[in-house]
């Protein structure tokens, strides 16, 4: 349905304070990336829930199919000695 | 149905049951995203649809104050409706297809909308009334089951609260004028009532969607349920502003704990519902008009994006 007339889609990401990182808010329509972040200025941060703000091309994104969740996050199950409970230390040690 | 699909469904309604999320990438059934587009894209419409009768008093502010809380308002409303729309372009749909039926008069948008906004007290009785009950379906729909349709919500109700706290006060201050003020104030709560309850949609005994969709839990609460708690809500926030609420079946029923209230016309409801509102194609109009006289800057923004592309690329090329 897309033609050339029709903005393309961006995603946009806001870090609200310094020392967080940016997190996925929305998407957007916009002709180019410099309106885009002015767009998202107006639809995301009208309440000053930003400092930050990136901007993507929705259409750059690469995402992971939900049809292969299974075999790309199976192999992390069965590992549990990657979680520090899996270690038995007696109580009397401390700060550990 | 084919044993591949039946596995398919009975497995995704294991996931609402679980109250899992539906997220855009997610197996889902055709009906649940085609109920999910018909929802959200009604309710977009709604959103930049609701800026029209408000927009008709901006200019007429009694105060500056009153002023840039109303543009906030509008403001938030226009955010709204994108919030709504790139929900429902995640479901496969662009936004031209969703203007298009917008336009054409194919998608429905609340029907609240079509009622004419008469005088200064409206704009208290449309953020009081008409934002408190939109406020009542939106706190449910924070947790409905589609992933990107409940985070616009959480946005939606974070914001929204301003709105009807705005209008309430404007009613507060004409009530607690002069006689003429008060009766502004009720003579909108006159006009208004009625339309809001309307809100809710029909009564579920003739709710065509409500079923399937309190299965998806992209419903959380029928239309009559939210009514009820709006009422409830709502009633004493009138008593308190010395208002009489236009229905003299009102009546709290100390058995259900609950105000018991008179019949809601459906004769209205579908006849504005079908189109013949007061304002239902001057709404429409103003929207096409909208769209149709913004076309040249769409355009040219494009253009422009172009052109600044292409000169980038001819520079990289001179300097290499």
């Amino acid at each position: 349905m897309t033609n050339k007339k029709d903005w393309p889609l961006w995603e946009v990401f806001i870090r609200s304070k310094n020392g967080l990182s940016h997190k996925h808010v929305g998407s957007l329509h916009a002709a180019d990336a410099e309106m885009a972040i002015e767009n998202a200025r107006d639809v995301y941060t009208r309440r000053s829930e930003g400092v930050s703000i990136w901007v993507v091309e929705s259409r750059y994104i690469t995402a992971s199919s939900p049809d292969q969740a299974e075999s790309l996050f199976d192999p992390a199950d069965d590992k549990v000695y990657r979680h520090p409970t899996f270690y038995n230390l007696p109580d009397e040690v401390k700060h550990i | 149905m084919d044993p591949k699909q039946k596995a398919l469904e009975e497995q995704f309604q294991a996931r609402i049951d679980a109250d899992e999320k539906i997220e855009p990438k997610d197996w889902m059934p055709d009906a649940y995203r085609k109920t999910l587009i018909r929802q959200i894209s009604q309710h977009a419409h709604s959103e930049v649809v609701g800026m029209l009768p408000e927009g008709n008093w901006v200019t007429r502010a009694p105060s500056l104050r009153r002023k840039v809380a109303l543009l906030a308002k509008i403001q938030d409303e226009a955010g709204h409706g994108l919030y709504l729309y790139s929900a429902a372009e995640t479901l496969g749909v662009s936004r031209e297809e969703l203007l298009e039926e917008l336009h054409t008069g194919k998608a429905k948008y609340s029907s609240i909308f079509n009622y004419p906004s008469l005088s200064w007290a409206d704009m208290g009785a449309i953020g009081w009334l008409v934002d408190g009950a939109a406020i009542m379906n939106q706190v449910m729909l924070t947790r409905t089951s589609y992933g990107p349709y409940a985070r616009a919500m959480v946005r939606i109700c974070k914001e929204e609260s301003f709105h009807q706290r705005q209008g309430y006060e404007i009613l507060l201050t004409l009530c607690r004028g002069a006689e003429a003020q008060k009766q502004m104030a009720q003579d909108a709560l006159n006009r208004w009532w009625w339309p809001a309850l309307m809100m809710f949609g029909p009564s579920d005994k003739d709710s065509t969607h409500t079923q399937q969709s309190m299965r998806w839990r992209i419903k959380r609460k029928t239309n009559d349920e939210l009514r009820q708690q709006f009422i409830d809500a709502t009633v004493p926030q009138a008593d308190f502003l010395g208002l009489t609420v236009p229905d003299p079946a009102l009546k709290w029923n100390e058995e259900r704990s609950h105000y018991d209230f008179g019949e809601i016309d459906w004769d209205e409801f579908w006849n504005v519902v079908k189109g013949n509102g007061p304002c239902n194609r001057q709404r429409l109009q103003a929207r096409v008009e909208a769209h149709e006289e913004g076309a040249w800057v769409r355009e040219a923004a494009m253009a422009y994006a172009e052109k600044r592309r292409r000169r980038q690329e001819e520079r990289k090329v001179e300097v290499a």
